[in-house]
């Protein structure tokens, strides 16, 4: 696994990344590939280091060491204004929806980091309740519209790989069902998505693979194929 | 009570609450955007001041062009200080800022103290803005119109491009969430170096606003900083609106109190702070947190 960097079609490839938060040894040498394209998701029970491994993909970590290569680009010590600057979108697991902004100003705020990102009418295409409530102030949004907005957020910026962390936690099927909408287009487009995610119903239907996180480490990888084969496996460790 | 006495005192309110409000905007922009309590805001009004001081005995540049140059050279060594000083304790303790600003302080005053002395050293009233209008109950003298006038200007664009614009847009998310505003692309450092940049070069063009009413002397932001602490702490912290508005009030009150209670001008705005700080903590347009 050395020549990931250089391969034309690999779009993320991370190789014994290590990260400490505070005192703790969150991630213990994380490995994992994602090809353009593709829709792989990060699963693994709670504490196991996968909201960590988007964070420290997205530099806000400061204690990392390893090898974390964005379209061949080094970006472990490059700061997370920088990598964003990649194309690299993240949709954080606290959704991040600025209460000192309104719907509106949270929308425009990220700025552009590459062409074709999604124009505002067709985002308010996708999401009609973000039209009605655009002027309103961010946090006063249920959970569902702010996760909407989160999503939306990143839409317009025309980057090309996604890291959304639980993006269907906590909330109405209804909800879900236009959360799937949206990176069902964002993968018919052919952005890369990488994705954190519990709900294992719900990735499933999404994902090409699933790589299987344990106690800092990714311990397997199942491909879209092989899942109902494997369900026993994936139900022991997610603990089900 | 005459008319005069009150129109006259309302005059001094004014004007001394103008420069309560762009000195205290600046540090309301300061504190919101980069957590840091600058002490020394007094000492870059000080050296907005001397720096027109300068600029017209040194180099023979007139007051229009020193309303520019001079905030943009404090600008400009506010910016090196944050680079070189500032930005190393945004992740400690608030006090550590304030502690750092202090000792700045202290060696900027120093500093001009060892070259300048004491003294107070007089800045002509511009030629343009000499005289005043006869008002019938007042003389209003046409510098302190314009004192008055150019500090609301300044306060509501500030305020203006804080709310409105863009860039203001911008700066409310890195005060709101640095870390996330970084992970869409923003430099936020480069931001913040910026913000304290702005916040500094606003004590500047008031240190220059001054100069021709009071004396330019090293030690004349000194006593003014710790009024404008008084109105921050009243505004409420970080709060843009609440420094300006409160800024001009606590002026006019202070100059009311001037006709009414003489030996209580002094200390009006410090007991309406312990009020203030007793009814609603986080200050009257401050949010708790």
């Amino acid at each position: 696994m050395t020549d990931h960097a250089g391969r034309e079609q690999s779009c993320l490839a991370i190789e014994a990344l290590h990260a400490l938060y505070g005192d703790s040894h969150v991630l213990q040498g994380v490995s994992l590939e994602v090809a353009r394209g593709e829709v792989v998701t990060i699963i693994g029970r709670n504490g196991a280091g996968k909201t960590t491994t988007l964070r420290a993909i997205m530099g806000l970590l400061d204690k990392r060491s390893g090898s974390i290569n964005v379209w061949g680009r080094q970006v472990i010590a490059e700061p997370p204004e920088r990598i964003a600057k990649l194309g690299v979108a993240y949709v954080p697991e606290e959704r991040g929806i600025y209460a000192t902004l309104d719907v509106t100003e949270n929308l425009l705020l990220p700025p552009s980091v590459g062409p074709g990102g999604m124009p505002l009418d067709e985002i308010f295409r996708l999401f009609p309740n973000l039209r009605e409530r655009r002027r309103s102030q961010g946090t006063r949004l249920s959970g569902g519209e702010q996760q909407m907005l989160a999503i939306a957020r990143v839409l317009r910026t025309g980057a090309r790989l996604f890291l959304l962390d639980e993006p269907t936690e906590g909330l109405a099927p209804v909800i879900v069902q236009q959360i799937r909408n949206a990176i069902d287009l964002m993968r018919k487009e052919g952005h890369t998505i990488l994705l954190v995610e519990q709900n294992f119903r719900f990735a499933q239907r999404l994902a090409d693979r699933h790589y299987v996180m344990e106690r800092g480490r990714i311990v397997d990888m199942i491909a879209r194929a092989d899942v109902a084969s494997q369900a026993a496996r994936i139900q022991a460790y997610l603990g089900i | 009570m005459s008319l005069q006495i009150l129109s006259g005192q309302l005059l001094v309110g004014l004007i001394n609450g103008s420069f309560y409000a762009l000195l205290s905007l600046g540090f309301a922009v300061i504190f919101g955007l980069l957590g840091i309590i600058n002490v020394a805001q007094g000492t870059f009004y000080m050296l907005g001041a001397f720096g027109s001081w300068m600029l017209l005995n040194y180099a023979g540049i007139g007051y229009w062009p020193a309303l520019i140059l001079s905030p943009v050279i404090a600008g400009a060594v506010g910016m090196a200080l944050e680079k070189t000083l500032i930005a190393r304790v945004y992740k400690l303790d608030h006090i550590y800022g304030l502690l750092l600003t202090y000792g700045v302080m202290m060696f900027i005053q120093g500093m001009f103290v060892y070259w300048f002395a004491t003294a107070g050293r007089p800045y002509p009233v511009p030629f343009d803005l000499r005289g005043g209008f006869d008002l019938g109950f007042l003389f209003l003298p046409k510098y302190r119109a314009w004192v008055v006038l150019a500090s609301l200007i300044f306060c509501f664009g500030t305020w203006f491009a804080i709310e409105k614009t863009s860039l203001g847009r911008t700066l409310r998310a890195a005060t709101e969430n640095p870390q996330l505003t970084r992970a869409f692309g923003i430099n936020v450092p480069a931001l913040l170096t910026f913000g304290f940049g702005a916040g500094v070069a606003l004590a500047g063009f008031a240190g220059v606003l001054a100069a021709p009413i009071y004396s330019v002397s090293p030690l004349m932001g000194g006593e003014l900083v710790i009024t404008v602490f008084a109105v921050v702490v009243v505004g409420g912290m970080g709060s843009i609106l609440g420094a300006i508005v409160t800024g001009l009030v606590l002026g006019v009150i202070e100059g009311f109190t001037k006709v009414f209670y003489p030996p209580g001008a002094n200390m009006v705005i410090f007991v309406i702070m312990f009020i203030v700080l007793l009814i609603k903590p986080a200050g009257l347009f401050g949010r708790e947190r």
